[in-house]
């Protein structure tokens, strides 16, 4: 896995406080990793903050899963 | 109106002075101050550095870690404090529907810290940077809220903002939806955190603290000639207040009986209080006529006390006015001398002050009180705690705004 991959696990476990485990590509923030919307709000700006990137809503809509949000960081930033 | 009798069965408290009620209860009557130097933030540059910070606070020891990190600490103090008075009420294991169960616990001032934190985000990284947790995390109703959805409580649930009477009218109000039949339980009280760098500047430059720094347990003097202003404390204190008929159907420990609740407004500036301490007086006895008690029977005043010139001053009129020539025979104390002034919380406290001074017949005393002021001229159980008969407790919290609110504790019988 890429530093860019581990990178954005290491964001997802501190502020969904979970572990890095389970943050399998396809874990579902919402259904899988225990965040609420508000989270995911959060989550999304910190990942916009960590890696210098701006994160359109319609795009961030989208960004659902582990594996979601390191590909749009690793096309991105 | 025939009223249902109403009793305290559990109290919690997080505090200066110990984090648990009996820490908080034995450190009083010892005359343990909380009261210290500021370890929180950098103080440089303010007029007041001193403060009553709770300290030895794990909030993982009380909730999940991710829980505790998605709310301001006023609302951890106030899960802390819930979960004590939660269990020695023994609601956990009772048979009550959560819907019969309400919660109301003040605050004055709301998550402060959260407030600033995001602030500086919106100045130095912008508007998209603010974090969607700034609003939850702050409003002062989210004690009411996290308290219940932590515990699972589904009766009547919001909260009383009235500065430093917050609290008191929290429970009183509480009283009155138990009378209406609305909940058998309220979980009820108080929490605040306030002391961060945006709160003790705004009360400095008010000239309402203390600028004793450099004496910080002796800077809190209620009532003494040389007292400069109050110290901000932090915390927060929570009791169950639960029908008789509730609490003796499921053999529930009752600590003490609250028996009448007053509250009035001075109608008369915005934090100065009334000069006669008229609105005080009021409120003290529309508390007795709900309680059907005579000015004589109350044998124990937990003073609000802020040490400030002025409040201190006021409140002995109007303790004057309702008691008359009776007045210097009531002991009064103000634990604000140990606690700090723990604003939206302050009334909880002290409310479970006289509930365990009832109980247990035991005064604490007022701390630093060495000369006296011949504008207050009570008793104010001066620098030592006093053993003696307490049938009848009266707490007073008045707040910026002109809100005077009283509680009346009995001991049970």
């Amino acid at each position: 896995m890429s530093s860019t991959a581990d990178k954005v696990i290491e964001v997802i476990c501190e502020k969904l406080s979970v572990t890095a485990d389970q943050c399998l590509p396809e874990a579902k923030f919402i259904d899988d990793l225990g965040a609420d919307s508000l989270d995911t709000v959060e989550l999304v700006m910190e990942l916009e903050e960590q890696f210098n990137v701006t994160i359109p809503d319609e795009v961030s809509e989208n960004i659902l899963t582990v594996g979601d949000a390191i590909k749009f960081v690793e096309e991105n930033a | 109106m025939e009223l249902k009798r109403i009793v305290i069965t559990g109290t919690g408290v997080i505090s200066p002075v110990g984090n648990t009620t009996q820490d908080f209860w034995s450190g009083l009557l010892s005359g343990k101050s909380g009261l210290d130097t500021i370890k929180g933030f950098d103080t440089e540059g303010h007029r007041c550095t001193i403060a009553g910070e709770v300290t030895d606070f794990d909030p993982t020891q009380y909730m999940e870690p991710a829980a505790a990190k998605k709310i301001d600490r006023f609302c951890q103090f106030a899960i802390a404090a819930s979960n004590e008075a939660v269990e020695e009420a023994g609601l956990k294991d009772s048979s009550i529907p959560a819907e019969r169960i309400g919660v109301l616990i003040g605050s004055g001032i709301g998550g402060l810290a959260t407030l600033e934190e995001e602030v500086e985000k919106l100045v130095t990284k912008g508007p998209r940077r603010v974090s969607p947790m700034l609003i939850p995390k702050m409003i002062g109703d989210m004690s009411s809220g996290i308290v219940s959805i932590h515990h699972g409580f589904k009766g009547p649930n919001f909260t009383a903002v009235s500065a430093c009477a917050s609290s008191t009218h929290s429970i009183g109000e509480a009283f009155w939806i138990l009378q209406r039949g609305d909940a058998d339980v309220i979980v009820t009280g108080g929490a605040e955190a306030a002391i961060t760098p945006v709160g003790m500047a705004g009360f400095a430059s008010m000239r309402a603290m203390s600028t004793r720094n450099d004496d910080p347990q002796g800077a809190s003097r209620p009532f003494d000639k040389d007292r400069d202003g109050f110290v901000m404390g932090e915390g927060a204190g929570i009791l169950v207040m639960e029908t008789l008929e509730s609490a003796e159907a499921r053999g529930a420990n009752i600590i003490a009986e609250f028996i009448g609740y007053g509250a009035t407004a001075d109608a008369n500036h915005i934090t100065s209080p009334a000069d006669d301490g008229s609105g005080a007086a009021a409120a003290i006895t529309m508390a007795m006529k709900h309680a059907k008690i005579d000015p004589s029977e109350v044998s124990y005043i937990n003073a609000h006390g802020t040490s400030t010139p002025m409040n201190d001053k006021f409140e002995t009129r109007a303790i004057k006015s309702v008691f008359g020539d009776n007045a210097p025979n009531i002991p009064i104390s103000s634990t604000k001398s140990m606690t700090g002034h723990g604003l939206g919380t302050a009334g909880a406290w002290e409310t479970i002050v006289c509930a365990l001074a009832v109980k247990n017949d035991k005064i604490p005393p007022t701390m630093n009180y060495t000369t006296p002021d011949p504008e207050c001229d009570l008793d104010y159980v001066p620098n030592k705690s006093r053993e003696v008969s307490v049938d009848i407790a009266l707490n007073i919290n008045l707040g910026f705004g002109g809100h005077n609110a009283t509680g009346l504790v009995r001991k049970f019988k």
